[in-house]
């Protein structure tokens, strides 16, 4: 699943980052931000118009991805 | 520079007190703020350490990565790797983590260690931590990390004791470099995951009070609701709140200026200079201050609150839509405040396109130096009236001015994204802050700044341009038996009423012509210039209280409209003309800036002026 399917407020952790092309420097910047294997996601809120852009929480710190973005990111739901 | 001043650096990620910490070190006074990204430019200060060390001192901009994806993380990476024009590599790195977010912030000091240089590693805001229960084991940190590792609260007296001991003792030994590259760099998070669990006991992710108030903040119908009506009350209360103090002022300058030419005899040149120039001009622009300090106290409280970043994530589609990126939303609303910030603040747009175009509709937003140009007006041709029984029509109609710049901008950058056929992605990839309470001291003393900084306007290039006014209306005085006003025979009489056939069509009349010369270099010069030009061609007891009543009485309620829309627009500032200059490196930019603002202007100021006048 993509974290841009992901429905609010349902856990979830990181599969792996994929690049939209290659040397994608928007994916390598979700990779330095932590969205690596493993991390437990959550999304928060969603942007009146449109869905867009998400509030995701990843550890303690709260990012806005455009879908754009929050696509580029494969998460396993969470079985808790 | 003493031979043994020892230069340190302070780094970190984006919004984790760098800047307060260096103000609280230097005694600095560089902008804080709580969203990533304030400081945009290497700053340096100096302080004298216990020991009686000299100590320098480089602020430097947030970075999340030395992966550098703008121009302002650039810097940063640079001064780090000595690769800074003109710099050795510092002596010594302060990297500062916020300690209630370590999972983001300890990756970075990972990736500082790996510079090979000297590190101390800085725990700010243990004040938040401590109260959220966050425990961190600091000397087992610091015997994992193999780096000195203090705990800071850059916000209060005194709270950078421990670091000053660290960096005014012995420089800590140095990591041994090591080779940077994306497969290295996504290992360090592993590394952090195992620190964590080792050092770190956290009793919830997040602040409960964060997600309280985001549940209704960013909401999507309360969220928007919210917003508007906070933009909406700051205009009422800039027209609401001002009035006392704005009749204190002018009281006040009437009576100096009555007691300051008392004592001139009435027709001479001196007390025309001073009554006419420096009281009727000064003064004009000086009872603005109440309504700019009104504004900014609105701004100072919005940027130390968080709540900035989170009025951005709702309006994002919006801007998306228009071809500007997330990211322009923080260089765009300190645009509000001035220009120049603004444009300097579009360093942290990562791609250069969209760098331009936000510099190019940033002259769009209401600056506040258009304040007293749109309250003149207001305050004279619109009644103060109340409308569906609650708002004040004056601030609807300012607050219809301060909309109409931003609609403009968006159509403005969609224009831009179209001619240049842009599909190229925006990314927005914005952190969201805790919420912060703004300490009454810090609001004060940025109101402080803010009052200091337009004196210094209106003593130095407002009362130059005002003065120099003055002789261009006096000189060369009137021929012998002429009747009309002296200003008439007078050069800038003479240029007035050349411009006059510009501008005739879109309803400003020769006194509007004059005093936009002047204008030019800063919006509010014009307020002065027409007080001083109306009090030369007027009775000689014209005084800067009067100038409201003046125009309204002698000017067509579509001349006013049309001179508002006229500010919109035009690019009367040449500060911003020059920052555009510095920031993009190219005159070309200037003059399409200038070019279409003007355009624009017109344009506007000629629809408005004759819809008006075939209506009235
Ligand atoms: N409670 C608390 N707040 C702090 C502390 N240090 C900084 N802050 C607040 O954190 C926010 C960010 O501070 P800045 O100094 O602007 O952060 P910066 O690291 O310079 O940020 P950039 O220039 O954007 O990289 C502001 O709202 C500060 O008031 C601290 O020790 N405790
Ligand atoms: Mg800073």
């Amino acid at each position: 699943m993509r974290l841009s399917d992901l429905p609010k407020g349902s856990p979830a952790v990181v599969d792996r980052v994929d690049d939209a092309h290659a040397g994608d420097p928007i994916a390598q910047r979700l990779r330095d931000l932590g969205f690596v294997d493993g991390e437990p996601v959550r999304v928060v809120a969603r942007g009146p118009l449109g869905a867009d852009p998400l509030l995701i929480q990843i550890g303690s710190t709260r990012f806005a991805l455009r879908r754009s973005e929050a696509a580029r990111v494969a998460v396993k739901a969470e079985t808790a | 520079m003493s031979a043994d001043s020892l230069r340190i650096a302070l780094v970190g990620n984006p919004n984790c007190g760098k800047t307060a910490l260096f103000n609280l070190l230097t005694g600095g006074r560089q902008k804080v703020a709580n969203y990533a990204g304030v400081t945009v430019e290497r700053k340096e200060g100096r302080f004298v350490a216990p020991s009686g060390r000299v100590l320098q001192l480089l602020d430097l901009p947030g970075t999340y990565s030395f992966d550098a994806a703008s121009p302002d993380e650039q810097i940063t990476r640079d001064v780090c790797e000595g690769r800074y024009p003109g710099e050795a590599a510092p002596d010594l790195i302060v990297c500062v983590a916020d300690a209630t977010n370590l999972r983001l912030h300890l990756r970075f000091v990972l990736e500082v260690k790996r510079l090979g240089r000297p590190v101390v590693l800085a725990l700010n805001m243990m004040d938040t931590a401590r109260r959220r229960g966050i425990v961190i084991d600091v000397s087992e940190l610091q015997r994992r990390l193999g780096v000195p590792v203090v705990e800071t609260i850059a916000v209060r007296r005194g709270g950078a004791k421990a670091l000053i001991e660290r960096v005014d003792g012995e420089i800590p030994l140095a990591a041994p470099a090591q080779a940077d590259d994306a497969d290295s760099r996504n290992d360090l998070h592993a590394q952090v995951r195992a620190l964590m669990a080792a050092t770190v006991s956290m009793p919830r992710a997040t602040d409960a009070l964060d997600d309280a108030l985001d549940r209704w903040a960013l909401h999507p119908v309360f969220g928007l609701g919210i917003l508007a009506v906070l933009m909406f009350l700051i205009f009422q209360a800039v027209f609401s709140w001002a009035q006392p103090m704005m009749d204190a002022i002018e009281a006040g300058v009437t009576a100096l200026g009555g007691w300051a030419t008392s004592a001139l005899p009435p027709q001479s040149a001196l007390h025309s200079l001073l009554n006419d120039g420096i009281f009727a001009g000064l003064g004009a622009v000086l009872v603005f201050l109440p309504q700019i300090l009104i504004l900014f106290l609105f701004i100072l409280i919005l940027e130390e609150s968080g709540y900035l970043p989170r009025a951005a994530f709702l309006l994002d589609k919006l801007m998306f839509k228009a071809g500007l990126t997330g990211r322009a939303f923080i260089p765009l609303l300190s645009s509000f405040a001035c220009a120049i910030p603004g444009i300097m603040a579009t360093r942290s747009i990562t791609d250069p396109r969209d760098r331009l175009t936000t510099i190019l509709v940033a002259p769009l937003m209401t600056c506040s130096a258009r304040l007293p140009v749109y309250t003149l007006l207001i305050a004279a041709f619109i009644p103060q009236r109340t409308v569906w029984g609650l708002f004040n029509l004056q601030g609807v109609v300012l607050f219809s001015l301060y909309v109409t710049g931003i609609v403009s901008a968006l159509v403005v950058a969609f224009v831009i994204k179209r001619m240049r056929r842009d599909k190229s992605e925006h990314a927005l990839l914005m952190e969201l802050p805790s919420y912060r309470m703004p300490h009454v001291r810090d609001i004060a003393l940025g109101l402080w700044e803010r009052t200091k900084i337009f004196l210094k306007r209106v003593g130095g290039i407002i009362l130059t341009l005002t003065v120099l006014l003055w002789f261009l209306s006096s000189f060369p005085g009137p021929p012998p038996g002429a009747t009309g006003p002296a200003i008439d025979y007078s050069l800038a009489g003479r240029l007035g009423h050349a411009l006059h056939y510009v501008f005739a069509p879109i309803g400003f009349n020769w006194q509007i012509c004059i005093a936009l010369v002047p204008g030019l270099a800063a919006r509010e010069v014009a307020v002065s210039a027409l007080g001083t030009v109306y009090a030369m061609s007027g009775s000689d007891d014209t005084v800067a209280s009067q100038l409201g009543p003046l125009i309204a009485d002698q000017w067509s309620l579509a001349t006013a409209l049309s001179l508002l829309a006229w500010y919109v627009f035009a690019p009367q500032c040449m500060s911003t003309l020059a920052v555009i200059r510095r920031e993009t490196n190219s005159w070309r930019n200037v003059a399409i800036t200038a070019g279409y603002l003007f355009g624009l202007a017109y344009l506007a100021s000629l629809i408005t002026y004759q819809i008006a006048r075939a209506l009235s």
